[in-house]
């Protein structure tokens, strides 16, 4: 199954364990941890469900695609970064 | 005695006075930007505005003063795919950007609180913050396309004011949108900013009260029909429930541009601004930090600068960062270069109680 794997900088506000979960994409991967920790929720996502304007998200290594719709695909020995960007703050 | 809460840009702090001096006795938050803070008269309850940027704006609680417990933030609803912006409205997203005003609803409206918000948004709570409803009577109000954002990118609402005669009476500030009142508790709205000036507007629409700036919109607590505004183009007073607005700039000194306000709570005549260079400059005039005050409506103003410093400090105060205390003796404010300065006179002499804090965003005295 996909790993998921949270920046350090929010464990500060939420506890966000790197953990696996089952998904196909990056959405489903990512509500499958918030059913877990509907609290992280959001800090990684706005109110629409958009990925927030200064996170970024990362699949084996390369930044997605689909900030919106999160409909990038993983692969079940995929490895997720979620990760803040450098701009904002 | 009130504490005193200082929201900044890296933390909260809580003053206590203690032999006879304003002294910080708690940090809360260290290095987290609080964008706003409020203290419940009804049980004192404080709640307390983050700002993670990255990680957006959360709501934390405090029962005791002491410890606080992250609560729900207010959420915007999924906008409708079929969505129709209203014509001429600058689409703005339905995503909270900061929370701009909170304010404990009536005494008999336990657990009720009102949360202001940009983009626009108000939203409503009847759990002390457990879970907030937006207000969706002004949300979908069609006047909301001609709002625009003024120093923010979009429009926000930044005061809310609770009649004490009639919970169900409020009266927003919204910059800019002008001054909004709804008699039945959220159900409609009508527009209140009649009367006010949009100098920045060309002429023929600078009456428009959905375009005006009140930067700062305050209610006498035992004359509620007696509200004061710091506007962007000055200040201007109602004495007819908001129905009517009219200016005084004329008579302000040393200038009538600012972001505060603050009105006695038993005499609505006596008021107190902190008044700056306008618009692009954002200074105090000539360098010199004062505070305005009038005794008589508006009439004349005494320019208070006893205690505070006289050349070249250039400090400026935002909109929630002077506050009045119950007794409506003490006055504190917080600058944004991290002063802070307590007068127990009325304003007549300050103390500078710390000249090394981060930028102040809110300070409020504690109301229980």
């Amino acid at each position: 199954m996909p790993q998921v794997h949270f920046t350090a900088n929010i464990q500060r506000h939420v506890s966000c364990p790197p953990g696996e979960v089952a998904g196909a994409t990056v959405r489903e991967a990512l509500e499958a941890v918030f059913v877990g920790n509907p609290r992280a929720r959001g800090y990684v996502l706005d109110d629409q469900g958009a990925l927030r304007k200064h996170m970024v998200v990362f699949v084996d290594g390369q930044q997605i695609r689909d900030r919106v719709g999160l409909s990038d695909a993983v692969s079940p020995s995929a490895r997720i970064h979620v990760m803040q960007a450098l701009s904002g703050g | 005695m009130s504490e005193l809460l200082v929201a900044t840009r890296k933390g909260l702090f809580t003053l206590v006075r203690r032999d006879a001096r304003w002294t910080i006795d708690r940090a809360d938050f260290i290095g987290s930007p609080v964008s706003l803070v409020s203290s419940d008269p009804r049980d004192g309850t404080r709640l307390a505005a983050l700002d993670h940027g990255h990680f957006g704006c959360k709501l934390h609680r405090s029962r005791d003063g002491r410890t606080w417990d992250e609560i729900a933030a207010p959420t915007y609803p999924e906008k409708p795919a079929d969505f129709v912006e209203p014509e001429g409205a600058q689409p703005v997203p339905w995503n909270l950007k900061l929370i701009w005003a909170l304010q404990p609803g009536g005494a008999d409206q336990p657990g009720r609180v009102w949360c202001g918000t940009i983009p626009g948004g108000l939203f409503r709570s009847d759990d002390g913050g457990d879970s907030w409803e937006l207000v969706e009577a002004l949300w979908n109000h069609p006047s909301r396309a001609k709002w625009f954002g003024g120093g923010a990118d979009q429009p926000g609402v930044h005061s809310i004011c609770v009649d004490p005669r009639d919970s169900r009476r409020v009266l927003l500030g919204v910059s800019c949108g002008g001054a909004w009142l709804t008699t039945d508790d959220g159900a409609s709205w009508e527009q209140r900013a009649h009367g006010m000036r949009a100098a920045y507007l060309p002429e023929e629409r600078a009456l428009d009260p959905e375009n005006q700036d009140p930067h700062c919109i305050v209610q006498c607590a035992a004359r509620p029909d007696h509200c004061w505004a710091q506007h962007h183009n000055g200040i201007f007073r109602s004495t007819d429930d908001a129905r009517s607005w009219h200016e005084l700039s004329e008579n302000a000194r040393p200038s009538a541009f600012g972001f505060p306000v603050a009105v006695h709570p038993g005499d609505a005549d006596l008021a107190w601004f902190v008044p700056a260079v306008k618009d692009e400059m954002r200074i105090p005039a000539e360098a010199k930090v004062v505070v305005s005050r009038t005794r008589d409506g508006g009439k004349t103003f005494d320019v208070l600068g006893d205690g505070l410093p006289q050349s070249h400090a250039y400090d400026l105060v935002y909109r929630h960062a002077l506050d009045v205390d119950p007794s409506g003796d003490v006055l504190a404010f917080g600058s944004t270069t991290g002063s802070l300065w307590v007068s127990e006179d009325q304003g007549d002499h300050w103390t500078h109680v710390s000249a090394h804090l981060p930028p102040v965003y809110a300070v409020r005295f504690t109301r229980a």
